[in-house]
């Protein structure tokens, strides 16, 4: 993602303050996302009488549970200005090993811990291959989703495999215990708890963002920037195989193309948060926001009765405009300067000419 | 590359490995047909109908859409971006294509063409106003085209299906026709990768796009129009991708909503194979032509010796990846040979 940044042409890289921040603290990106948030609530309670009941709730949570959990680690992945497209294909690749040893007659538990071991190895390749081999992590990682979804897909092309114990398999149907929320909202809660604690409140959590801000820096102020990137990857495959392991659970069963195609919902939920595609900038919280205005607004388009694959032009354009935005102030203020220095020619040109005979 | 070249004759006392790793990073596509020959020849001797005539006419007809493809991707990828939209550009022409045979079946040939070509330069406008107006990575930006223009084709074909019968035959032909039994889709093939490797070549503009590729910053200030070189290279790659679409159900005969998914990581994989390097700058279309070839006569092979067709994804992103890693290898292996005899020189 780094040398991408180099598009931009180097006069106007100081000057490009993001709006989020020249905008001040009134209207921050996340108090943004939460008037987004308010408007899509609105637009689901207008099409289903029954979106604002509290057991909605639940469904809504459920729709995003997994894909919320592997938006965490890329969260950091982005700050640190890299990518990883791959974890949609880690979660397939994860789910079919965990039931194919199921199948051969694994214990559910063991299965499920060498699915999430599995998904270390995955992102640890990827993290291998893109701070010890140091290719860009934008090539790699679509490698790696042709790669591992194309394995998953050797390895079981066309069957479904179930069967799993049903006291595992609630999770997908049962929320929590005494709440109306489902076990891997839980996990999601928790672990984005951890996520922000480390990285807003923590030595190590300033070192992600400092690498994202720049690299050389970060590297010369004596930051481990390969070991760092290499375990966030690392994570981000780790959680990837977790959510893996919960979508089969949630479906009770496992196919090769399980989650295909959710790295765009993924990547909208990080920079719908206000990561900066950049690196060095963003906020947990604001992740948090964008897991719940994709969920609100999957299940109101679906209580809308718009099918899978219109829902994905909306999160599509959501996607494009939450980068557009950020950058919106400097593009407003750039077009307002080249309209005046061309009024400013034409005056000129007039003036010459009026001189002239 | 050009100043290897010309040093070519200065080098005489280094290490052999590094004067082999020159060769294999100069002589890539060399490497690539060496490789096919290998993949060709290992087949065959499993399985000598691998080199009957329909074979080896339908490996090239189906190798030919790919390297279209990869002519577009190359352009922009050279220019160190990305187009991961394709796929989705091929499959919304083609859709489109197969509606208007089935509402005018009297229609001109030329008039299909040109509506897959309108199609495609519509999506590519759109890819590459928002990278270059807005200032945002062209790999979020075709991320976002990708699944809109894929979610546009599916509203718009539902469960439909054109099928064969409802094309007419002249353009059918398109797709099983031969000429001195090469099939018209290489002719195609051949003909638009001779026309786009002398323009990359030869053109201004072409090299104005790897000087944007190599450094973005110094193509800038050397006086290149960075912005507008970008805006044309996604313009090219959606117009190819729109006239692909055409191509494409010319070949195949029917088209639903999912016509060409996944067939970005395809090319990306036949691109980088073909030594366009992934940080942009260097590359052509010839290698990556070749590398859609390669690719093809690879998941081929693949049937041929009984292994599953379903293992086709996973050897293209095992070949993407191995390409560039290789790639990373030898320029680490010939960046300490090019500074020791710039010192020599110097």
């Amino acid at each position: 993602m780094a040398e991408l940044e180099d598009m931009k042409p180097g006069d106007e890289a100081g000057s490009r303050r993001p709006m989020r921040e020249s905008l001040g603290l009134f209207v921050r990106w996340e108090a943004l996302l939460l008037v987004l948030l308010g408007c899509t609530i609105l637009y689901g309670a207008s099409v289903s009488p029954y979106f604002l009941q509290k057991s909605s709730l639940f469904y809504i949570c459920l729709n995003v549970g997994e894909v919320a959990i592997m938006a965490l680690p890329l969260t950091l992945i982005v700050v640190t200005g890299e990518i990883d497209l791959s974890v949609a294909s880690m979660l397939g690749l994860c789910g079919v090993a965990m039931a194919e040893l199921f199948k051969h007659g694994w214990g559910i538990w063991p299965a499920m811990i060498v699915a999430v071991l599995l998904g270390a190895v995955l992102g640890g390749f990827n993290g291998f291959l893109v701070t010890r081999v140091g290719l860009p992590s934008l090539a790699v990682t679509i490698g790696t989703l042709t790669l591992y979804r194309g394995i998953a897909q050797g390895i079981l092309p066309t069957d479904t495999i179930g069967g799993f114990p049903s006291h595992l398999t609630n999770i997908g149907v049962l929320p929590v215990p005494g709440t109306r929320i489902p076990y891997s909202i839980l996990f999601f809660g928790a672990l984005a708890v951890v996520f922000a604690v480390v990285l807003h409140a923590t030595p190590l959590g300033r070192r992600i963002f400092a690498i994202g801000a720049g690299q050389e820096a970060a590297f010369f102020a004596g930051i481990r920037v390969k070991r760092i990137k290499f375990w966030l990857f690392v994570l981000s495959g780790m959680l990837s195989g977790f959510a893996g392991v919960l979508w089969s659970l949630r479906f009770a069963s496992a196919r090769y193309d399980s989650a295909i195609g959710m790295e765009l919902v993924v990547v909208t939920i990080v920079l719908l948060g206000g990561i900066s595609i950049f690196g060095g900038r963003g906020t947990i919280a604001g992740v948090v926001i964008a897991v719940a205005v994709l969920g609100c607004l999957q299940t109101a388009m679906t209580d809308d009765q718009i099918p899978a694959q219109d829902q994905n032009i909306v999160v599509g354009a959501l996607l494009i405009a939450s980068v557009i935005l950020p950058n919106a102030g400097e593009l407003y203020r750039r077009a307002r300067a080249r309209l005046r220095s061309a009024e400013a020619r034409r005056h000129a040109a007039a003036a010459i000419q009026s001189e002239g005979p | 590359m050009t100043a290897v070249a010309e040093e070519r004759n200065v080098a005489e006392a280094r290490p052999s490995s590094h004067r082999l790793a020159e060769l294999i990073f100069r002589f890539r596509e060399l490497g690539i047909v060496l490789a096919l020959i290998i993949v060709v020849g290992a087949t065959a001797i499993d399985n000598h109908l691998f080199l009957s005539a329909t074979s080896l006419q339908n490996l090239l007809s189906s190798a030919s859409i790919i390297a279209l493809l990869a002519i577009g991707e190359t352009i922009v990828i050279v220019t160190r971006n990305v187009d991961l939209s394709i796929g989705s550009v091929l499959g919304i022409s083609a859709y489109a294509v197969g509606v208007l045979y089935r509402d005018h079946p009297h229609i001109s040939i030329g008039l299909v063409f040109l509506a897959a070509l309108g199609i495609g330069v519509v999506c590519g406008v759109v890819n590459g106003a928002v990278v270059t107006l807005a200032r945002v990575p062209s790999l979020v930006v075709t991320l976002g085209t990708l699944y809109i223009i894929r979610g546009i084709d599916g509203a718009w074909a539902g469960g439909n299906q054109v099928n064969s019968s409802m094309l007419p035959e002249n353009f059918n032909k398109i797709g099983y026709g031969t000429l001195a039994g090469i099939p018209y889709l290489g002719i195609i093939a051949i003909v638009a990768v001779a026309i786009a490797t002398y323009a990359m070549r030869s053109f201004r503009t072409a090299r104005d796009l790897y000087a944007i590729g190599s450094d973005p910053e110094a193509a800038r200030l050397a006086g290149i129009p960075v912005g507008w070189r970008v805006f044309l290279a996604f313009v090219l790659s959606g117009a190819i991708a729109g006239l692909s679409g055409a191509v494409w159900l010319s070949y195949y005969g029917s088209v639903d909503a999912i016509a060409g998914v996944g067939y970005e990581f395809q090319v990306i994989a036949a691109v980088v194979v073909g030594g366009v390097a992934i940080f942009g700058g260097s590359g052509t279309v010839l290698g990556a032509a070749l590398g859609a070839l390669l690719l093809n006569t690879i998941n081929s092979a693949l049937v041929v010796v009984n292994v599953s067709s379903f293992w086709s994804s996973a050897v293209a992103g095992a070949m993407l990846i191995g390409a560039i890693a290789f790639d990373r290898l030898i320029a680490v292996r010939v960046a300490p040979s090019l500074r020791s005899r710039r010192r020599r020189r110097g």
